[in-house]
């Protein structure tokens, strides 16, 4: 492998892992105010069908984050409605949130299937870094979301850690009756968690569609959504972790294509299960010490909060 | 937000609204249609009556329609086993197809052979099949306590890889010109079909076959098992309440391998039952979702079997719904998945009133004084 | 007993004085199925300690979370030095200068003691100075704790400091302790006395709620009584006894038990050099401990909670299995080694379980009282090639409701639908209708009415006077003075020296749960100063 090839590598990785990293890092704060929101799936992919429509009827791929972003936040607050004032169960309203979103956005994206998108959004690459070798065109070449979604990370990270809202919001994960005993708006910030986590898997499906692939077709991001949910759990529930798991991710993404453009000998359906099969062994990995998700978990994780019991 | 009504909790379930609560979302449902119907600009009565009416009104629609709901039933009553242990089988989906595969391998093996025992060896296939994609996650979740919940959908996106490999190579028909389709089955490895094979006139023309028996078969030995088996019980508490299965020294690992393996192998069934039903050969794509939708089937029919016939011949209408206005109306056939995903969000919701009730705001027999305007001070 | 009240009470005998610190009238709450709280009125001078003295399920838990702004009363006027106002929430009590002090403390474990405490105060968040500020006050009241500390691994003791400081640095003029020494030794029981009546004679006044009448005599002034919601009387305990006290509780004397004579008989549950590793991390570990448990008698485990009792039980039980390398004869029941069995297997040997948590461990909520009879006494030919005889559920469920008194609508109703008491005397009926060899017990009677526990202590007595051999595990020293022939402490997962009760008292025994017993190096995180 030659220098270019390792350039293109890593710069598919990132590429690929980006979308990974905003869905997964707006489920981490979700779950870190101790909801469980299976629905990433469904969210992400009613992000893309709208980013995707709005970018290509409007011509401006920026509305179309915009879009995507505030369909996110709708799916959220419906999802938000039914668990956190509904008290309805968490896993399977998720799970409804997932089966909607998959048919709403096969359904609002059919006269757009398989096309491919007239609009392109340009790379900024920043001066000087991106010269560097490989590295150059994977971290230093990006779109501006691109450089977004890194930045997001510090955001989060200094938000969750540095700041008396963040405290309170790990509070509210911990322990929600407690929380409310000393006085703390539980739903709100529970609502703000959930809609934060919505805006991201909007923004990660809008990415997949507008920037990643330019297309869009039923079902588009086949089970990213999913992938986000288990790299939370790998991260242990921490931002800098998260950002690791998802750029390994999308560097075993971006070798399943590089093995089938060199023409391994192995089916290409195998090299496509990669991801998913990864993730189960990521997931074993991380499960099998009880411990660490008991002292890393929010405690209240998927657990109805009544403030009348 | 200051609503005149507020909520307060039961001091007990309520019965009347755990009943009325599916019947309520499903009215609900039905109004979300109709303005789903106005605001894309179809006739709205037309769309509902084609959705919903028109394919009830022949002995077609009515065979289709259990030839549909009869795999979203068989699939549905094992999850509901597998939920009421609060063992979240996600990838029923993947090991119906794993099912049908295996049940194909059988079909394609013996093509040619004339006997009884072909169908019963594939239907001894499907439920191994089932079982056998069903057993990774049961494993992996008692050995190292991974969700089983992920990696039983991961599961899901691995399995049709496994199918596009098999009818595009090893198992292509050979005379298919190419495509990525196994050999048609031959009679024997076909279930009976009421009108062709067993001449009931009644059905004539239909495509409706002896698997529907099947799955009545198994509604009643569910249930049985859920009601009346030790097992069965030691299964439910340890759904309800995961520390009190462990203070009776209820086994969880064997709650979570029953729970998996029976849902496997009424989910492998079910597959065998597509391949060896309407569909008759294997295809690189061939499952219209029953997996996922035998999920929302058993939410609506409150994990109770009675609850899941009806759910499931509701899903039912809703794909044949679907596929009538794709071609009378030109609209897309994902219709039926937002049906599917509105009604249990509308079921969801009204769940809540099963534990808690309005009231209006203020309103206490109490004779003592009111409780006079705010005012606070910081005094010390 | 003695102790200098240094502001003096409000002079009741007309003169104008200082206005009462806080005042209710009329104050009701009502809930779907009960009023918890009705027309309650109470005064409560400045730098008074003022009891609020009752049982379980008398309304007082309800009318505090009022005063503290958690809860909205439906009518009733509350007035804060001589002014009406409504609390709306608990930043505007915090405002107002009511501070709480909760029974089961309202910290997050995870947390740090500093960031606890910056979560509570309204104000900026410099955990820096915080910090200063936290170890400034905390020494000055003799309550020293570190703010770098997470919470989780504090004692109970300590989490009680961390509670107080966090209301001291908030400069309270009304201060509510919920039941605040059922998690004390009696040693620090006194030390928490000092600190009240210091606080008291800098003009703070002091809710002080409780159940426990003899420490109510010693710390309080006044005391209102409530029973059933409503208050019974408002007295000075000082000038009560403790008959006349219990009578405002409970409308009638305390009950008396009636034990039996008796010779222990053999051993039946025999527990040699027991140490297994706590699976929660934040628990305790058990090492070393050994016992015997002979027919007819009672053994009583004192021990303040997290010192490994909940270890204790779940090993007993089976439900923490031992460790690989420890032999099957760690625990034996009738010589019999059971150490390698499970829950279910320990039971098909006599044994028997009464858990502490009632609902979620010891009963499925939502399940009717004969399916939870099904849970642990199914071998009372409940179940036949697998399939349960519904007729023999039912009649099990039957005798139990009738033997033990459980107030319910019948075997259909849902466990979850019970009060605590006859839900608990339905788990303690179920264990002895199945007649064990062995019955361990855990907190009998906590959160349990008055009348309820009498009944519950005395059934324990019956079935050991049967030849059943018992342990009970509980917090209230009382209740295990009251009705247990030896008694032991366990601290830091270790376990004391076996005394016989008689031979001991509650000085020694305050003692012992500090980890200060024969034969055990004082671990520092044990020892309660």
């Amino acid at each position: 492998m030659d220098v270019s090839q390792a350039s293109g590598l890593a710069s598919s990785a990132v590429i690929a892992a980006i979308p990974l990293m905003l869905a997964g890092l707006g489920e981490l704060v979700t779950e870190k105010s101790g909801v469980l929101n299976l629905g990433v799936e469904g969210m992400m992919l009613m992000g893309a069908v709208t980013g995707y429509a709005v970018a290509a009827t409007t011509g401006h791929p920026w509305l179309g984050f915009v879009a995507a972003i505030a369909a996110g936040i709708v799916m959220a607050l419906v999802f938000g409605f039914l668990t956190l004032t509904l008290q309805a169960n968490q896993v399977a309203t998720g799970l409804a949130l997932t089966i909607f979103g998959t048919g709403f956005s096969a359904y609002i994206g059919k006269p757009f299937t398989s096309a491919t998108l007239p609009v392109t959004v340009d790379a900024f690459p920043i001066p000087l870094l991106s010269k560097i070798p490989v590295l150059g065109q994977a971290l230093f070449s990006l779109t501006l979301i691109g450089y977004l979604s890194f930045a997001l990370f510090l955001v989060v990270g200094w938000f969750l850690y540095r700041s008396r809202a963040g405290l309170m919001l790990r509070s509210v994960g911990e322990s929600p009756t407690v929380a409310h005993a000393v006085g703390f708006p539980v739903l709100t910030i529970r609502y703000g968690a959930v809609m934060f986590g919505g805006a991201m898997a909007g923004l990660g499906g809008a990415y997949y569609s507008i920037i990643y692939l330019h297309l869009w077709q039923e079902q588009l991001t086949a089970g990213r959504g999913w992938i986000a949910l288990a790299l939370v759990v790998f991260a242990s529930w921490r931002p800098g972790r998260l950002m690791v798991g998802a750029l390994l991710f999308g560097a075993v993404m971006a070798l399943q294509f590089y093995a089938q453009a060199i023409g391994v000998p192995v089916p290409t359906q195998f090299l496509a299960t990669l991801p998913y099969l990864a993730t189960v062994l990521v997931l074993v990995l991380i499960s099998r010490n009880p411990n660490l998700i008991k002292l890393n978990a929010p405690a209240s994780l998927g657990k109805p909060f009544s403030s009348l019991a | 937000m200051n609503f005149p009504y507020q909520l307060e909790a039961r001091p007990s379930p309520s019965r009347t609204m755990q009943l009325a609560a599916p019947l309520l979302a499903a009215l609900l449902t039905l109004a979300g249609g109709w303005l789903i119907f106005s605001l894309i600009g179809k006739d709205a009565a037309a769309a509902m009556y084609a959705f919903f009416i028109e394919p009830l009104s022949s002995i077609d629609g009515l065979a289709e329609l259990l030839l549909k709901a009869s795999p979203i039933c068989l699939i549905g009553l094992g999850l509901a086993l597998a939920y009421r242990a609060n063992v979240w089988n996600i990838g029923a989906e993947g090991q119906m197809l794993v099912g049908g595969v295996a049940a194909s391998g059988v079909a394609i093996y013996f093509d040619g052979v004339t006997a009884w025992w072909v169908l019963a060896l594939m239907m001894f296939a499907g439920v191994l099949g089932g079982m056998i994609w069903a057993a990774i996650p049961a494993f992996l979740r008692s050995r190292f306590n991974t969700s089983e919940i992920l990696v039983s959908l991961m599961l899901t996106y691995v399995a049709p890889q496994l199918i596009i490999y098999l009818v595009s190579g090893p198992w292509r028909d050979p005379q298919g010109m190419n495509f990525p389709l196994s050999i048609m089955f031959g009679p024997s490895a076909l279930y009976p079909l009421f009108s062709g094979d067993w001449h009931w006139t009644f059905w004539k023309g239909t495509r409706i076959n002896a698997s529907v028996f099947l799955t009545l078969a198994a509604i009643p030995l569910i249930w049985l098992f859920m009601r009346k088996s030790f097992a069965g019980y030691r299964m439910s508490v340890g759904g309800l309440a995961p520390m009190a299965a462990r203070y009776a020294g209820f086994s969880e690992r064997r709650t979570i391998w029953s729970a998996m393996l029976i849902s496997g192998a009424l989910a492998g069934l079910a597959g065998m039952g597509e391949v060896a039903g309407p569909i008759g050969q294997l295809q690189s794509t061939w499952s219209p979702g029953y997996g996922f939708t035998a999920i929302i089937v058993v939410f609506v029919g409150r994990l109770h079997p009675v609850g899941i016939v009806l759910s499931s011949l509701l899903m039912a209408l809703l794909y044949l719904g679907g596929e009538a206005v794709q071609t009378s109306l030109q609209l897309p056939q994902a219709l039926s998945g937002v049906f599917q995903g509105l009604l249990l969000f509308c079921l969801l919701g009204c769940d809540l009133f099963v534990n808690f009730r309005l009231r209006r705001r203020g309103v206490v027999a109490v004779a003592a004084k009111t409780i006079k305007p705010l005012e606070t001070s910081t005094l010390s | 007993m003695n102790h200098q009240v240094i502001a003096s009470p409000p002079d009741l005998a007309g003169a104008p004085s200082v206005p009462a610190r806080l005042s209710l009238s009329g104050v009701t709450k009502q809930y779907p199925l009960v009023r918890a709280n009705d027309n309650i009125s109470m005064e409560v001078a400045p730098g008074e300690i003022h009891a609020v003295l009752g049982e379980n399920g008398a309304g007082k838990s309800t009318l505090m979370k009022i005063i503290y702004g958690a809860v909205r009363p439906d009518a009733g006027e509350i007035r804060w030095n001589g002014q009406l106002l409504e609390i709306a929430n608990p930043a505007a009590a915090r405002k107002l200068g009511i501070g709480m002090v909760f029974q089961h403390f309202s910290l997050f474990e995870t947390l740090t003691v500093g960031e606890n405490i910056a979560l509570a105060l309204d104000d900026e968040f410099d955990l820096k100075a915080l910090s200063a500020r936290i170890i400034k006050v905390s020494a000055e009241y003799g309550l020293d704790i570190d703010p770098q500390r997470h919470v989780h691994s504090l004692t109970v003791g300590e989490r009680q400091r961390v509670e107080i400081v966090r209301c001291l640095l908030q400069d309270p003029r009304l201060l509510i302790m919920d039941e605040p020494t059922s998690v004390l030794t009696p040693q620090a029981v006194r030390k928490l006395f000092t600190v009240l009546r210091r606080l008291a004679s800098e003009g703070c006044s002091i809710l002080y709620i409780s159940h426990k009448l003899d420490e109510i005599q010693e710390l309080c002034d006044t005391a209102t009584v409530m029973r059933g919601g409503r208050v019974t009387g408002k007295v000075t305990p000082a000038q009560e006894t403790q008959a006349s006290l219990a009578q405002l509780m409970v409308g009638h004397a305390l009950p008396a038990y009636v034990h039996r004579e008796h010779t222990p008989g053999d051993i039946l549950m025999a527990v040699k050099d027991l140490s297994v590793a706590s699976d929660d991390p934040f628990g305790t570990s058990l090492s070393g401990v050994s016992f015997e448990l002979r027919a007819g008698e009672v053994l009583g485990i004192a021990g303040v909670s997290g010192n490994g009792q909940a270890e204790l039980l779940a090993a007993l039980s089976g439900e923490l299995p031992l460790p690989a390398s420890a032999p099957g004869e760690t625990i034996t029941i009738c010589g019999r080694p059971v150490g390698r069995l499970d829950a279910g297997q320990r039971r098909t040997q006599g044994f028997a379980f009464v858990p502490e948590e009632r609902l979620g461990r010891g009963a499925v909520p939502a399940m009717s009282l004969a399916d939870n009879g099904l849970l642990t006494a199914h071998r009372e030919q409940m179940v036949q090639s697998g399939w349960i005889k519904s007729a023999v559920v039912r009649a099990f469920a039957e005798t139990c409701i009738k033997a033990f008194d459980v107030r319910c609508g019948g075997p259909d109703a849902l466990a979850q639908s019970l009060s605590g008491g006859n839900l608990q005397k339905f788990i303690v009926g179920r264990e002895i209708l199945q007649e064990p060899k062995v019955l361990v017990v855990a907190q009998p009677t906590w959160g349990v009415d008055i009348g309820a526990a009498g009944f519950i202590r005395q059934q324990l007595l019956d079935l050991a006077a049967r030849g059943t051999a018992i342990l009970v595990i509980s917090e209230e020293l009382q209740e295990l003075f009251d009705i247990c022939d030896r008694i032991a402490v366990v601290a830091g997962g270790r376990l004391s020296p076996v005394k016989v009760t008689r031979d001991t008292n509650s000085e020694e025994i305050g003692l012992w749960m500090a980890g200060l017993f024969p034969g055990n190096e004082v671990v520092s995180h044990a020892a309660e100063h």
